[in-house]
C-alpha cells in the first residue's frame, strides 16, 4: 500500500449506484494511489468486492464505468497527479 | 403441516417473489430486489430457504445475490467471477443449480463456476472452458451463455451443463473432465450432411425426470428431445408438437414419463405462441404423445413468448405449474397444466421462473 502523504493523496468521488451497494461507503474521500489500477486496490481493500465492480478480468476499467480525471476518461494505468479529484462514474447504459 | 408455496421471478428489472399457500388460489407479490438488475436466474433451497439470484448489470458485472429471509434483505457477492486475463470477461451469471453443500453457477460468456461458501466466493471450474470445443462456440440470440445446470440427485460428481451455442456436457469427476453429449440432437441451421456435430447444437434447455437421472427432456433450437442414458443417444420426441422450436423444458416433480412444453412458431416467424394461442403441451408418455393445455390460458391475440427458464413445477401432490411471458405476465396451474390462471402481469420482461415450497 502506498504511503499516505499530502503529496500522493487525491480526492475520490463514488457514484450513488455503487454506493446502493457499499452504504458504508463515503461518497467523498482521500485516497493514496499513484494511479487508477492502485487506486482501485485501495477501494476494494476498504470495502471488499468493490473492486471487481469496477474493475474486470482483461484487466480493465469496465466497459460502463468511467473514471474522469482532469475531464479526461482514465484507464488502470493512467497516473493521478497529487490533489487531483477523480470521479468515478456510471455511464449512460440500460435499457 | 401447511406450506407455503413461493415462485420466485427473474426479470430484466429485478428479481419478484410471488407467495401462495397449498390452494394456489390467491398470490401476494413483492418486489422488485437486488436493486432492479437485470437477474437470469432465481432458485431456493426449501431446506435453508436461501434465496440466490444470478444476474448482472452493465456498470458492475456479473454477480449472485442471495436473501436468507424471503426477500426482506439482501446481499451481494461477484467475488471470484474471473477468467484468465485477456480473455473477454465475465459479463453477467445467468444460471444456478444449488446441490450437494455446493453452489454451481453459468455465465455470460459461458463457463461454469462453483462455490464452495454459500455463494460468497467463486471459483472458475476451468476444465469446461479447455473443452477441445471451446474455439467453435459461438453466441445465440441470448449470448454465448450457459444457462442449464443439472446435478445428480445422488452422485456429488456428475452434472450436466447446456450452452447456447455448444451443446449438452456432462462430468463424472467432479468437474476435473467434461464431455459432450449431443448424439441425435440436430443442427438444423448447418448444412445438409453436417447437422448431426459433436458439438455445436443449440440447446436451449435441459431438465432432469423425476426419480430418474439417467432420463433427461431437452427443448432444443430445432427439435424436442429425450434421453433415458443420460445423454449419450438423445431421440426425438417432437411429433405431435405444432413446431420444433421453443425455449423452456419442465419435468413433472413425481412421474418421470410426464414433460411440458411451450412450442413458439418457429425461430424465424417471430417467436410467439403459435397463431397467437398459448398453450402449454403435456407429454404423459415421455414424449410418444402430446396434449396442448389451453384451458385459462389467452386465445386470441397473444404473441408472447417464454424464454429457456421461466417454467417450472412445485412439488406438491397435484403439481403446480408455472410459465413466466416475456411480456410480463406469470400463468400458472395448480392441476399439472389442466386449468390456468393468471398470477401476476405488467411484471417487466420475464427470464426465469422456480418455485420453492416451505412449511408454513
Amino acid at each position: 500500500m502506498m504511503r499516505e502523504t499530502s503529496d500522493t493523496v487525491c480526492e475520490v468521488v463514488l457514484p450513488d449506484a455503487l454506493l446502493r451497494l457499499y452504504p458504508e461507503a463515503e461518497r467523498r474521500l482521500a485516497v493514496a494511489a499513484a494511479d487508477v489500477g492502485s487506486l482501485i486496490d485501495e477501494l476494494d481493500q476498504r470495502w471488499p468486492g468493490m473492486g471487481a465492480c469496477l474493475r474486470d478480468s482483461r484487466p480493465s476499467v469496465r466497459k460502463h464505468i468511467s473514471i474522469m480525471i482532469d475531464g479526461e476518461r482514465s484507464a488502470l494505468e493512467t497516473k493521478i497527479a497529487p490533489g487531483a479529484t477523480v470521479f468515478v462514474l456510471t455511464a449512460v447504459s440500460g435499457g | 403441516m401447511a406450506k407455503r408455496v413461493i415462485l420466485l421471478i427473474g426479470t430484466k428489472k429485478g428479481t419478484f417473489i410471488a407467495e401462495s399457500g397449498e390452494a394456489r388460489q390467491d398470490w401476494s407479490l413483492k418486489g422488485p430486489f437486488c436493486d432492479a438488475w437485470p437477474i437470469n436466474h432465481v432458485i431456493g433451497d426449501a431446506t435453508t430457504g436461501t434465496i440466490y439470484a444470478a444476474g448482472g448489470n452493465e456498470w458492475f458485472g456479473p454477480s449472485v445475490w442471495k436473501s436468507h429471509d424471503l426477500g426482506e434483505t439482501w446481499t451481494r457477492s461477484g467475488n471470484g467471477f474471473n477468467y484468465a486475463e485477456g480473455e473477454e470477461p465475465v459479463k453477467s451469471a445467468w444460471s444456478l443449480a444449488k446441490s450437494h453443500g455446493r453452489l454451481h453457477v453459468g455465465v455470460e460468456p459461458a463457463g461454469l463456476f462453483v462455490s464452495g461458501d454459500d455463494g460468497e466466493n467463486f471459483e472458475h471450474v476451468e476444465s469446461l472452458r479447455a473443452h477441445p470445443s471451446r474455439e467453435t462456440w459461438v453466441p445465440g440470440a441470448g449470448g454465448l451463455i450457459l444457462h442449464s445446470i443439472v446435478p445428480h440427485p445422488d452422485d456429488p460428481n456428475e452434472l450436466w451443463v447446456a450452452i447456447s451455442t455448444a451443446g449438452v456436457f456432462h462430468t463424472a469427476d467432479g468437474g476435473k473432465t467434461f464431455d459432450a453429449r449431443n448424439k441425435g440432437t440436430r443442427a438444423g441451421f448447418m448444412p445438409e450432411g453436417m447437422q448431426y456435430p459433436e458439438t455445436g447444437q443449440c440447446v436451449h434447455c435441459i431438465v432432469m425426470a423425476a426419480g430418474r437421472p439417467d432420463r433427461l427432456y431437452q427443448q432444443n433450437h430445432t427439435g424436442m428431445y429425450r434421453c433415458d442414458d443420460g445423454g449419450e443417444q438423445w431421440v426425438s420426441i417432437e411429433e405431435g408438437l405444432p413446431s420444433e422450436f421453443g425455449f423452456p423444458a419442465a419435468a413433472h416433480p413425481h412421474d418421470a414419463d410426464t414433460v411440458y412444453f411451450i412450442p413458439l412458431n418457429g425461430a424465424i416467424e417471430g417467436r410467439y405462441v403459435p397463431d397467437g394461442k398459448a398453450a402449454v403441451w403435456r407429454s404423459r408418455d415421455a414424449g410418444s404423445t402430446w396434449s396442448a393445455l389451453r384451458n385459462g390460458l389467452p386465445q386470441e391475440n397473444a404473441f408472447f413468448g417464454v424464454l429457456r427458464q421461466a417454467m417450472a413445477t412445485d412439488n406438491l401432490e397435484r403439481a403446480g405449474i408455472y410459465f413466466g411471458t416475456n411480456t410480463g405476465t406469470l400463468y400458472g396451474s395448480r392441476d399439472e397444466g389442466d386449468t390456468w390462471g393468471m398470477v401476476a402481469q405488467h411484471l417487466p420482461v420475464i427470464h426465469s421462473v422456480e418455485t420453492m415450497v416451505i412449511d408454513a
